[in-house]
C-alpha cells in the first residue's frame, strides 16, 4: 500500500533558509543543505524548497543550493518559487531536483504546464495553487478562487476548474495551499482539500495550517490528501517527523515507518 | 566501473550521484566502446517508452545492451529501463527490447482503477511503497520487510514467466516491482531516490556476481 507522504517545506532566500530553524537541541541552522540532510535523516519522505529570492538575477544561488542538496540527500525533492520559463525548469531539474513547481507563472500562461510536461515528463511538473475562499458565485462556482502574490491578487479563476485544467494540461501533482489556513496552525482547509482531491486523478499535497499531528491525520483521511506539507511545527522543534508518523501510524494511516 | 547508459531518457545524474556517494565509480555515457568495456551496466530512464526506444535504436544502444546480456554482464534496469527490457509496452503500443518475455501494462486498464476521482489509487503511482521479495536475491541482501522505495509510474512490467518476478508491490493489486533473470535485475522503483535501502541495493549491485 502506498504511504502518505510527510513533506517539510523550506523557504530559501538568497541561499539561506529564512525562518531561523530550531531543532530540539536548539541549534539554529540557516543552511538549506544541512537542513535537508537533517530532515532526510529524520524521515522526511520528500522535501519542498521554496525560493523566495526577489531578484531573478540571483537565481544562480538557488541552483547551487539544489546541486548541493542533490549530492547530499537521496530522496525526491522539489523546487518552486520564481519558476517562469522552460529554461528555469530545466536549470532546476538538471541541478538534481526531482520535480519543479509552477504557480503564478502557470496562472498567467497555462501553456507552461503542457510545455514542461512535454519536455520533462508529467511526473516532474507540480502545479502549485494558492487558494482563498470567496463564497460561491456564478464566476466562482466552488467558492474557492485562485490568488497570486501571497493572496493579494484575485485572478477570477475557480480553483476546482483550475485543478482539473492543470491535470488536463499535464501536471503530475498538485500542491494545494490554502491562503486562509496558512500560518494559522489551526489545521488544513479540509473542505477545499477534499473538493480538489476528489476531482482529480493526480496526487494532491495539502498545504497551509499544520500545527499539530491531528491536523495531518484529518487532511490525510477526511481531506483525502495524498501528502501533507509541514513547516513551523517541525522547524521550531515542536514535533519530530518520527512523532508525527507514529501518531498517524497508531491511527491507521499508512506512513513510511522505516528509513 | 559501472556505466550508466545515456539515451536521452531523463536526467541520469541522480543515479550517478547516488553511486558516487557510496564510493562506486561510474560513468554516464552513450559510447558503445565504453559500454563494452564496462564491468556492469545500469539502464535507467524516465519518460515515455516510444521515444526511448527510438533513441536507443538511433544510438545503436539496443545492440550494445543485447550483447551485454548475452555475455553475462550484470545489468540493473531502473523504471523505464526496466519496462523496456520486456517485449512490448502498452504505452504508445511500443515494440521493446524483448530481453525478458512479457509486456508492460497500464494501471488505467485494470479494474480497480476504473473508479474515477479518489479511490485511494491515483495514477501515477507516486510515492513510497514496500516490496515483497519472492526469492532471496543477492542484490536485495539486507533489505528489511518494512523498508520502502520511491515509485513514480503509470505502467508496470508483467513478465510471462512468473519465476522472473523477483518482488511484488501492492497498489490496488500486487504488481511485479522487481523482475530479473540470470545477470539482469530490474526495479520499477528508483533506488537512487529511495534513501538508505535504495543505496543498499545500488551497493549490492556493484558487488553482484551473477552465477
Amino acid at each position: 500500500m502506498l504511504s502518505k507522504r510527510i513533506i517539510p517545506c523550506l523557504d530559501v532566500r538568497e541561499g539561506r533558509t529564512t525562518k531561523g530553524v530550531k531543532f530540539k537541541n536548539n541549534i539554529d541552522i540557516g543552511d538549506p543543505v544541512e537542513m535537508a540532510l537533517l530532515y532526510y535523516e529524520a524521515g522526511a519522505d520528500e522535501i519542498v524548497f521554496y525560493d523566495i529570492t526577489a531578484s531573478h538575477e540571483k537565481r544562480d544561488i538557488m541552483i547551487d543550493v539544489v546541486r548541493k542538496v542533490a549530492e547530499t540527500i537521496f530522496i525526491p525533492f522539489s523546487v518552486g518559487g520564481g519558476i517562469r520559463t522552460l529554461e528555469d525548469m530545466r536549470d532546476v531539474l538538471l541541478a538534481g531536483a526531482e520535480k519543479v513547481s509552477v504557480n503564478s507563472a502557470a496562472v498567467k500562461d497555462p501553456e507552461i504546464i503542457s510545455k514542461g510536461a512535454e519536455a520533462f515528463g508529467s511526473q516532474c511538473i507540480v502545479l502549485g495553487m494558492d487558494v482563498k475562499y470567496v463564497g460561491k458565485s456564478e464566476k466562482i462556482p466552488s467558492g474557492y478562487e485562485i490568488v497570486i502574490n501571497g493572496g493579494r491578487t484575485y485572478m477570477g479563476i475557480d480553483a476546482l476548474k483550475w485543478a482539473k485544467d492543470g491535470q488536463q494540461l499535464g501536471a503530475g501533482e498538485i500542491c494545494l495551499n490554502s491562503i486562509d489556513a496558512d500560518g494559522t496552525k489551526d489545521g488544513y482547509e479540509l473542505t477545499l482539500t477534499e473538493l480538489i482531491s476528489s476531482a482529480v486523478d493526480i496526487p494532491v499535497i495539502a498545504s497551509g495550517g499544520a500545527g499539530r499531528p491531528e491536523h495531518l491525520y484529518d487532511v490525510l483521511t477526511a481531506g483525502k490528501a495524498d501528502a501533507a506539507l509541514i513547516a513551523s511545527m517541525v522547524h521550531y522543534g515542536t514535533y519530530t517527523i518520527a512523532e508525527i508518523k507514529s501518531f498517524l501510524d497508531e491511527r491507521g494511516v499508512k506512513v513510511r515507518a522505516s528509513w | 566501473m559501472i556505466v550508466i547508459i545515456d539515451y536521452d531518457a531523463g536526467n541520469l545524474t541522480s543515479v550517478s550521484r547516488a553511486l558516487s556517494h557510496i564510493g562506486v565509480k561510474n560513468l554516464i555515457t552513450n559510447d558503445i566502446k565504453s559500454i563494452e568495456d564496462a564491468e556492469r551496466i545500469i539502464f535507467p530512464g524516465v519518460g515515455a517508452a516510444g521515444s526511448a526506444m527510438r533513441s536507443l535504436a538511433r544510438l545503436e544502444l539496443d545492440i550494445a545492451i543485447r550483447d551485454a546480456v548475452k555475455i553475462g554482464k550484470p545489468i540493473l534496469g531502473i523504471c523505464l529501463g526496466t519496462q523496456i527490457i520486456l517485449a512490448s509496452s502498452r504505452e504508445n503500443q511500443t515494440e521493446c527490447l524483448g530481453i525478458i518475455d512479457g509486456t508492460v501494462k497500464a494501471f488505467s486498464d485494470s479494474e480497480v482503477f476504473q473508479i474515477k476521482g479518489y479511490s485511494g489509487f491515483k495514477i501515477p503511482h507516486m510515492g513510497w511503497n514496500r516490496i515483497s521479495l519472492r526469492t532471496d536475491h543477492p542484490v536485495f541482501a539486507g533489505v528489511k520487510k518494512d523498508d520502502e522505495f520511491y515509485f513514480v509510474h503509470s505502467y508496470y512490467p508483467s513478465p510471462t514467466d512468473l519465476n522472473q518476478v523477483v518482488a511484488t508491490t501492492d497498489y490496488g493489486f500486487d504488481f511485479p516491482s522487481v523482475i530479473g533473470m540470470k545477470n539482469i535485475v530490474a526495479t520499477q522503483f528508483h533506488p537512487e531516490k529511495s534513501g538508505k535501502p535504495g543505496l543498499t541495493i545500488l551497493k549490492n549491485f556493484s558487488d553482484w556476481e551473477p552465477c
